[in-house]
């Protein structure tokens, strides 16, 4: 069960948000391979660990933000705006 | 050993007490000519089908922790083929097939249960919908016919029949041949069959890289040491990503968390497999008479194997909601796999981008029934370097050829 901070209203339960998967993946030119669509719709990195992911609160503000969480502990290690870098996390 | 009655009442007479083992637990060989990397169902299959079928009997699967502690011991069990395209229902059926045939060619029995999996309908939509997908899964050679609501009574006295349910059941459609087969007795009967063709099952061996070049895979790197392999098989379901990413490639996959739960054992209530795509909840009734239930996925990416307390919550509230008179029901287990989910909820199954590397994985919550299809495949592809028929349409080229085959309802599992 996850605390996730929202960065406009604080500390919410996991059940107030939903999880829209992978962050800063780049959309390709339009001019781009059947390939890089293919690697840009499907392709994830799933990493066992860290992981950058994009949430939305949506049973609150409704607004979108950035998690950096680690998909073997479920910690939560940085929450940030959908326009900031991924932060480096070691 | 065979095992028959007649071994079972000498033991019985000796009280049990020098049963050989079922399989050797043997020390890794320097080189292998096939070496499978998880020993889950889809690895054990594929072992014994390599020696039974083409001979290959130089192979060792790799276990990190004991066969079959994947998801293939942590599933539902449920075996069925009411897949909708006819990419699908070809080589799901073919695996029922073989799971009808199994208890015997493996000499082992997996209690496999044809009772009947039943998809009930709680709305007109989900009549014409049904009507669709049965007239299809008939189209394509598999079993099917649909349930009016006195058939359901019939078949399923338990559910809420009331008008003011939740979700009111108006319907549904079965697969006959669709039932529950012995999740351990899988694992642990191919991996007898194919320890005595002369497979090393090699368990506690976790692989931790590959030696491999633009000419391919030459070994893959162990807790135990360098092994030597002239081919690789994944088989590694919800860690295929993590083994891709050693070997410099790609998937198209996403882990999560997929929980199931028993009830404690009761008289029997429930004698088919009943699934509501209302409440995204399925369940069963094992041997010992506990509740064997599950439902959809965790909602985020994870591969922590215990699964979250919110999915508890919406399942067993989805469960009452089907079934009132279980709301007394004492829950006696509850964990969770790490399944390996796909886009289009259709496998990935074909050769890697790294030479002489195959891929058996992208089963999702769904690959327990496709285990000895699976097997199959991945036997044929391995021995002849090229895809079986069965398996062609799930290559990973599928996704830059627009090629999906969406298999989102047949999966049966909310995503
Ligand atoms: C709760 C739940 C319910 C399900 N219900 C059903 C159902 O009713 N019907 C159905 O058809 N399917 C169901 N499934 C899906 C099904 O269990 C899986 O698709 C299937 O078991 C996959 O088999 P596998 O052999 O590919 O993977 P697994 O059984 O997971 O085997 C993979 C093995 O690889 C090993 N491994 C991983 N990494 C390494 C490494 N680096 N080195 C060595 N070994 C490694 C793992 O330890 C594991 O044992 C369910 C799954 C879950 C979790
Ligand atoms: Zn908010």
């Amino acid at each position: 069960m996850l605390l996730i901070h929202c960065p406009h209203c604080g500390p919410r339960d996991e059940g107030e948000f939903t999880c829209g998967g992978e962050s800063h993946i780049q959309r390709p030119a339009l001019s781009a391979s059947a390939e890089d669509w293919a690697e840009y719709l499907f392709l994830r990195h799933n990493p066992a660990g860290v992981t950058y992911e994009r949430w939305r609160h949506t049973f609150g503000c409704e607004r979108w933000f950035n998690v950096a969480r680690c998909t073997v502990s479920h910690r939560i290690e940085a929450v940030y705006a959908m326009t900031e870098a991924k932060p480096d996390i070691a | 050993m065979r095992y028959s009655l007649l071994s079972l009442a000498r033991k019985a007479a000796q009280g049990h007490r020098d049963w050989p083992q079922a399989w050797r637990s043997p020390e890794p060989k320097p080189h292998y000519d096939v070496v499978i990397v998880g020993g889950g169902g889809h690895g054990l299959a594929t072992a014994y089908y390599l020696a039974k079928n083409h001979g290959v009997t130089n192979v060792a699967v790799l276990e990190k922790g004991w066969i079959g502690g994947g998801n293939t011991g942590r599933n539902t069990t449920v075996v069925r083929s009411n897949y909708l395209f006819p990419e699908s229902a070809a080589f799901y059926d073919h695996s029922v097939k073989l799971y009808e045939g199994l208890s015997k060619e493996l000499n082992y029995n997996i209690m496999f249960s044809q009772r009947g999996m039943i998809t009930l309908a709680h709305t007109r939509h989900d009549l014409e919908a049904q009507r669709r997908w049965a007239n299809a899964m008939r189209m394509n050679g598999v079993d099917s016919d649909l349930l009016s609501l006195e058939e359901m009574r019939e078949q399923v006295p338990a559910l809420d029949y009331s008008p003011s349910a939740r979700f009111p059941v108006i319907g549904g459609f079965i697969q006959r041949r669709g039932g529950t087969a012995r999740h351990d007795a899988v694992a642990w009967g191919y991996a007898r069959a194919a320890d005595a063709l002369g497979v090393d099952i090699i368990q506690n061996c976790e692989v931790t890289g590959f030696d491999y070049d633009a000419d391919g895979v030459q070994a893959v790197r162990t807790s135990r040491g360098t092994i030597g392999a002239g081919r690789v098989g994944l088989t590694a379901s919800g860690h295929s990503t993590v083994l891709a990413d050693r070997l410099g490639f790609r998937l198209p996959i996403t882990s999560y968390a997929l929980q199931a739960f028993v009830s404690e054992p009761v008289k029997p209530v429930l004698d088919k497999v009943v699934l509501s795509p209302a409440t995204g909840v399925y369940l069963s009734q094992s041997d010992k008479g506990e509740l064997v239930i599950g439902g959809g996925l965790d909602l985020y990416a994870s591969y922590a194997q215990r699964g979250n307390l919110p999915t508890v919550e919406t399942v067993v509230a989805g469960m009452l909601t089907m079934f009132p008179s279980f709301s007394r029901m004492r829950m006696l287990r509850q964990w969770a796999g790490i399944v390996d989910v796909v886009h289009d909820s259709t496998p990935v199954f074909g050769p890697a981008p790294v030479k002489r590397v195959y891929l058996n994985c992208g089963w999702g919550t769904g690959g327990f029934k496709a285990i000895p299809a699976g097997g199959w495949c991945m036997a044929h592809m391995i021995a002849k370097d090229e895809p079986h028929p069965l398996t062609a349409a799930f290559g990973l080229d599928r996704f830059a050829k627009g090629a999906l085959i969406d298999e989102a309802a047949a999966s049966g599992i909310a995503h």
